[in-house]
């Protein structure tokens, strides 16, 4: 049986801001189908994006109520990438960066994320087949 | 021999380093590594022809393989009938089996 | 043995200022810390980082005053000192008024068309 694959991902981007944020979760949601082990290593503003907090909402423009509005909340996108990474016999360990927790007031996340540190990224990268760093600008 | 992956997000019409890590995937071409550069993003927006579509047609003549995201492209309403020559349309699925495979993948 | 990693920057000044520190070089010098091997390579604008006597002190806000003002070019001098090798790109410097006379000593260049070269010295790249 071929070892099971291990990849490490590392993003920067707060939510409703950039594409690389969905970009980043397209490719999540990729190798938690494969149930792939994936490590992400939330950095800067990305540890806003598993906030508790974020909140659905109507929108006149569109002239939707908020239940037809159904607007996405990367939270909720987050939870379900954790389900289907563990559906599919692998993990998702979403690590938000600590020291970016803090000084954002985001200490609120999600169920099934955790507070790490750059050591875990390094870590995670040592072992993982592969590993990708997804910038900001 | 290396194989590198450069994921090109950005839109080459308005960033000149788009076309320097262009540059840089064509020299890891010449230096005999295997290079695949794969837009996404605003990145697909230089792979319909045109005239700033041109340098990457040259790059997949010199032997790097060029692929464009079909969600973005699609969400750009980017015809694959309108792709400039030697550019492919690709799910993103080959970046995580590059992933996987322990190329070096590169963001841009 | 530890992977080596190139971090290539290349966004300078980006939120430098909130965050007292570039975050790719300050998360570089936090994994150095952490038993990583590293170079940094600096590219674009982000060559500017390595320009002696930048200066970004003197901001307040009402009366609250920074105190400890990012020094990236010290970040850097630091990064050297723990032997992680610390690269811009020849042309990039050129392209932007800058000599090697105005950078950091033990900064070293290498052309664009080196970069290639340089990536085959480090085990992964990493692009921020």
């Amino acid at each position: 049986m071929s070892e099971k694959k291990k990849i490490t991902v590392s993003i920067m981007d707060g939510p409703f801001e950039n594409a690389r944020t969905v970009t980043a979760l397209r490719l999540i949601d990729i190798a938690a189908r494969r149930g792939y082990d994936i490590t992400v290593f939330a950095y800067e503003g990305a540890v806003s994006l598993a906030f508790v907090k974020q909140t659905a909402h109507a929108n006149a423009v569109h002239g939707r109520d908020a239940a037809e509005e159904d607007h996405p909340l990367p939270r909720e996108w987050i939870a379900a990438l954790l389900q289907t990474a563990t559906a599919n016999g692998g993990s998702i360990d979403w690590i938000n960066c600590g020291l970016c927790v803090d000084e954002r007031g985001m200490s609120e996340a999600i169920p099934g994320t955790r507070r790490g540190s750059p050591a875990d990224l390094l870590k995670a990268a040592e072992a993982a087949d592969g590993t990708l760093i997804i910038g900001t600008r | 021999m290396a194989q590198y992956t450069f994921i090109a997000s950005r839109d080459p019409f308005e960033s000149r380093e788009s076309e320097h890590t262009m540059s840089l995937a064509g020299e890891l071409r010449r230096s005999g590594h295997e290079v695949t550069v794969f837009l996404v993003q605003n990145g697909v927006l230089g792979a319909r022809k045109s005239s700033g579509s041109q340098g990457l047609s040259k790059l997949a003549r010199e032997g790097v393989r060029i692929l464009a995201d079909t969600f973005s492209l699609k969400e750009r309403g980017i015809d694959h009938a309108r792709l400039e020559d030697g550019i492919e349309p690709a799910e993103l699925d080959l970046v995580v089996d590059h992933l996987a495979e322990g190329r070096r993948v590169i963001w841009h | 043995m530890a992977k080596r990693i190139l971090q290539i920057i290349d966004a300078p000044y980006r939120c430098t200022i909130e965050e007292q520190d570039d975050p790719a070089i300050w998360i570089t010098h936090a994994m150095k810390g952490a038993g990583g091997e590293f170079g940094v390579l600096l590219r674009a604008s982000a060559v500017n980082y390595a320009v002696k006597g930048q200066d970004a002190s003197g901001l307040s806000f009402g009366d609250r005053k920074q105190t400890q003002p990012m020094r990236v070019e010290h970040e850097l001098a630091r990064l050297m000192e723990k032997d992680v090798a610390v690269y811009v790109v020849e042309e990039d410097v050129k392209e932007r008024g800058l000599s090697s006379g105005d950078l950091l000593p033990g900064v070293r260049s290498v052309t664009r068309a080196g970069v290639a070269r340089l990536f085959g010295e480090f085990d992964g790249v990493w692009h921020w």
